[in-house]
């Protein structure tokens, strides 16, 4: 138990403020993913075909593919794209890219697909006689789409993007495996330094149970919110 | 086992000797890996969707059942799997208790914990599994409550009555969402790389350690995207057959 103390001898600060990077990584993964997937959906929506099929070809290409290898590949790929980059521009600059970054674009990279179907799913189910009102009432398309399709859509879309935010906020742990120093992470480290895997390995399995339990929450007071005034 | 060892290796020989002119280069040159790994893949999420159904079925009786020890266990060994990332889950079983070696575990439980294959096997059962209680549960809550009262009245017992009218109806509402489920297990089984199983993931870092290229991935990736497609198509065909 002295192990997970806080203080030079424990490890209970080191996890702790790995549990924090957890929460920081899922925090700009879903900024950034709830962006793309909002653009995405209106590429998928658009009446412009090249679009559909960019929207199409992305979420497909996604939804099949496991999440650690698109974590690898957007790591590796984000590391040598810069690279090459540096090198058509004459640069000898040596990059590496920085892992907290490329794992929010990892993560954000899965978010968004799934978000796109969400976002879509939202967009269609506001009733068309609502955006016909408002079309009546003199409202500019996008003046519309700003007063009464946005906030209507985010009532129907919080029930997904609640259950995206927890396969999310899990899915943060695959950043261990490119030595972000995340929960997860620490734990490892943590055990191989103390010689008790187990025990770290359990603690790190709590801590990411509390925070689960935690967004479960949370989720709940925000869909209920979502809902007022909706019809059960 | 060794004559199903030849004729995988056979198999996945076969398989290249065919394809393989007709692949990049790179991919030529690794083929057989790639087609190992696949097959190894291909294994565990069968076996995992399979026994792991089997544990979901015994957990929602359990859940719903009205004893409350039997339902309290269901419900934290599906909330404890479901709130906790499938890494950890893995390295807890491989280098927690895995990590207790011979002296810790005995003999018998050493045999088992020291293969990651074994170990990945147990985690993505177990978690499969809590899922698809979840979701089996979902269905059960759907299907009219009436159905059971009308079972139980005709001097069915819970189980016949589970059995016979309340599951089949289940597990035919739930039956989309349970192969999503099997779609997430297929992309959650490549985390079992991280415990030393060459399965299709563990193949491809391999290769990339190697060549550090990372058209390795890409084809990986194609792999995935083929064996999600399959069992989309799969499941669509028996969907409309229940339809039907």
């Amino acid at each position: 138990m002295e192990l997970l103390g806080i203080g030079p001898g424990g490890w209970g600060d080191d996890l702790l403020r790995g549990a924090w990077v957890t929460v920081q990584l899922a925090l700009a993964a879903l900024s950034l993913g709830l962006v793309i997937g909002l653009a995405m959906a209106g590429a998928k929506l658009s009446s412009f075909r090249p679009l559909n099929w960019l929207g199409a070809g992305y979420t497909g290409f996604i939804r099949g593919t496991p999440e650690f290898l698109i974590l690898l590949l957007v790591y590796f790929g984000s590391e040598s794209a810069v690279k090459s980059l540096l090198a058509a521009l004459g640069l000898e600059i040596d990059f590496e890219m920085p892992k907290f970054l490329a794992a929010v674009l990892g993560l954000a990279v899965i978010f968004g697909a799934y978000a796109c179907e969400v976002f879509r799913g939202a967009f269609q189910a506001v009733p068309k006689g609502l955006m016909e009102a408002a079309e009546a009432s003199g409202m500019s398309p996008w003046l519309a789409f700003r007063r009464v399709r946005l906030p209507m859509m985010w009532r129907y879309a919080i029930p997904g993007l609640g259950n995206l935010w927890m396969v999310m906020l899990k899915d943060t742990s695959l950043a261990a495996v490119i030595a972000l120093d995340e929960l997860l992470r620490i734990a490892k480290i943590a055990g191989e330094t103390t010689r008790d895997p187990l025990l770290f390995f359990f603690a790190a399995g709590v801590l990411y149970l509390i925070m689960t339990a935690l967004s479960d929450y949370g989720r709940h007071r925000v869909e209920q919110r979502a809902r007022r005034g909706m019809p059960a | 086992m060794s004559v199903y060892q030849d004729i995988k290796i056979a198999a996945s020989d076969g398989v290249c000797a065919v394809i393989g002119p007709m692949t990049p280069a790179l991919f030529e040159k690794n083929c057989a890996r790639f087609i190992d790994g696949f097959w190894v893949t291909i294994e565990l999420i069968l076996l995992a969707s399979v026994i792991g159904l089997g544990i979901a079925l015994v957990t929602v009786l359990a859940r719903l059942s009205g004893n409350p020890i039997l339902s309290t266990i269901a419900y934290i060994y599906t909330y404890v799997f479901r709130g906790t990332p499938l890494l950890v889950q893995l390295w807890i079983f491989y280098f927690g208790i895995g990590g207790l070696g011979e002296e810790g575990l005995g003999p018998i439980l050493w045999a088992f914990f020291k293969d990651g294959w074994n170990v990945g096997l147990l985690v993505l059962t177990l978690n499969t599994g809590a899922y698809v209680a979840e979701i089996l549960r979902g269905g059960l809550v759907n299907v009219p409550k009436g159905q059971m009262e009308a079972a139980l009245a005709y001097g069915m017992t819970w189980l016949q009555a589970m059995r016979r009218i309340m599951l089949p109806q289940a597990f035919k509402i739930a039956w989309p969402a349970y192969g999503n489920e099997v779609i997430l297990l297929l992309k959650g089984s490549a985390l079992i790389s991280t415990i030393t199983v060459l399965d299709l993931m563990g193949q491809t870092r391999t290769v990339f350690s190697r060549s550090y290229n990372l058209e390795i991935y890409l084809y990986a990736a194609l792999l995935y995207l083929l064996l999600a497609g399959l069992i989309t198509f799969a499941f669509r065909r028996i969907e409309s057959r229940m339809a039907g």
